[in-house]
């Protein structure tokens, strides 16, 4: 009983104002790009939340997960002196 | 989705009207050819500079004088390396690739700030640098986060997050070597020696003599003047002169009340144009390491396909059977 067809799952991005980056909204079933745009639109746009939308195939994204956090992300703890906030400076310095 | 057909004088409305209202260019608009030609040069002439900006501090990493040191050399140099990742991304999307970038830039076709002509003798060099040059980018930075095109304000507002540490840490390391012995102090006074007028050249041509500059203005692709930011950044830094106890190369230097700013000396722009024009003393040797470098990668790059090729082919089997 395995020959039931999905319609692919689409990951939905949108601006929200020229300058500022496309953000995740959100997702929907459509059979292909173009439609998933219009259903975008109508699904998360309805009160003008954007100025672009993008739609892309959620296969088609590749992403770390919660449990590679350690290799991902550790190395990072001690490194403190990546931060301005590690450099003392005198008092009268300002500006920097 | 919807096609309008306008004439480009209409379409030249539109762009300049979305400018003056302070919004952004995006990559998929409509934008004059010389908006676009002068975003890619401006924009990969910034990433270039960062990359060839890894080589004079580069230079030092084996040899920082405290396991400290080198680890702070080592983080900077690696975010170089990644604003000029940043800055090759966010130019791509005007349409041209990064191969081009790079041949461009191998070419001599292409420029990079002229700084990074100049050589790192001493280890007071790579704190002069970390103070003088960041901080000369810092400021020209600061002001690009406003500019026009969206992708190069966002890589801007990226970079100067990341960039505050960079010069902190040159003033710190300054800071350590004018408290040190005479030799030390005399060797941080060598390097704000040597690196002074480069950083005030940093900011390319008088207003007068910028032959970009208006229109870069009227595109906001810049928003501040080349004389503008090269007077904040001077006004800025003489205070961090002083606390150093050194003394900056000019004569001529002096607070004037009346304009609330320092006076400062005239530029030898001679020396700016022998270097940018590729006579500088480093200007070969920078050039020639990028291309050495670029083609002992090139094994690399190659190795990546054919493993992504044998993968693929390994999952069509496996789908296939």
């Amino acid at each position: 009983m395995s020959t039931q067809v999905h319609t692919p799952l689409y990951e939905v991005f949108v601006r929200s104002k020229r300058g500022l980056d496309h953000k995740h909204v959100g997702s929907l079933h459509a059979e292909g790009p173009e439609q998933a745009l219009e259903y975008a639109r109508d699904c998360y746009t309805r009160r003008s939340e954007g100025v672009s939308i993008w739609v892309v195939k959620s296969g088609d994204i590749t992403c770390s997960q919660e449990e590679d956090a350690a290799s991902f992300y550790d190395p990072m703890e001690d490194k403190p002196y990546r931060h301005a906030t590690h450099y003392v400076l005198p008092d009268s310095i300002k500006n920097m | 989705m919807t096609q309008f057909e306008l004439e480009t004088d209409e379409l030249e409305q539109v762009f300049q009207k979305r400018i003056d209202d302070e919004q952004k260019i995006e990559p998929k608009d409509w934008m004059p050819e010389a908006y676009r030609q002068n975003l890619i040069r401006q924009m990969s002439q910034h990433a270039h500079s960062e990359i060839i900006g890894m080589q004079p501090e580069g230079n030092w990493i084996g040899r920082a004088p405290t396991l400290r040191r080198k680890m702070i050399l080592l983080a900077k140099v690696q975010d170089e390396g990644g604003h000029g990742l940043y800055l090759y991304s966010a130019t791509e999307t005007l349409g041209i690739t990064r191969e081009e970038m790079v041949a461009a830039l191998q070419s001599g076709a292409a420029k990079y700030a002229s700084i990074f002509n100049y050589p790192s003798l001493t280890w007071a060099d790579i704190g002069a640098i970390g103070w003088l040059v960041d901080g000369a980018a810092i400021v020209n930075q600061i002001s690009l986060q406003r500019t026009s095109y969206g992708p190069y304000a966002r890589a801007m507002v990226k970079i100067c997050k990341e960039e505050s540490f960079h010069q902190r840490q040159g003033y710190e390391s300054l800071v350590a070597l004018a408290k040190g012995s005479t030799e030390q102090k005399a060797m941080a006074q060598d390097a704000l020696n040597r690196w002074w007028w480069p950083s005030l050249m940093m900011f390319g041509p008088h207003d007068a003599e910028s032959a970009n500059s208006a229109r870069s203005m009227r595109w906001k692709i810049k928003r501040k003047s080349n004389d503008e930011l090269r007077q904040a950044f001077v006004d800025q830094t003489i205070p961090q002169v002083e606390f150093l106890g050194l003394r900056v190369p000019d004569d001529d230097l002096l607070w004037n009340e009346e304009r609330g700013h320092y006076d400062f000396g005239a530029i030898d722009w001679d020396e700016f144009a022998r270097v940018i024009n590729g006579n500088g003393i480093c200007n070969k040797q920078r050039i020639a390491h990028h291309k050495k470098v670029h083609e002992q990668g090139s094994w690399v790059r190659e190795a990546m396909r054919v493993h992504m090729r044998k993968v693929q082919d390994r999952n069509r089997i496996k789908e296939a059977s």
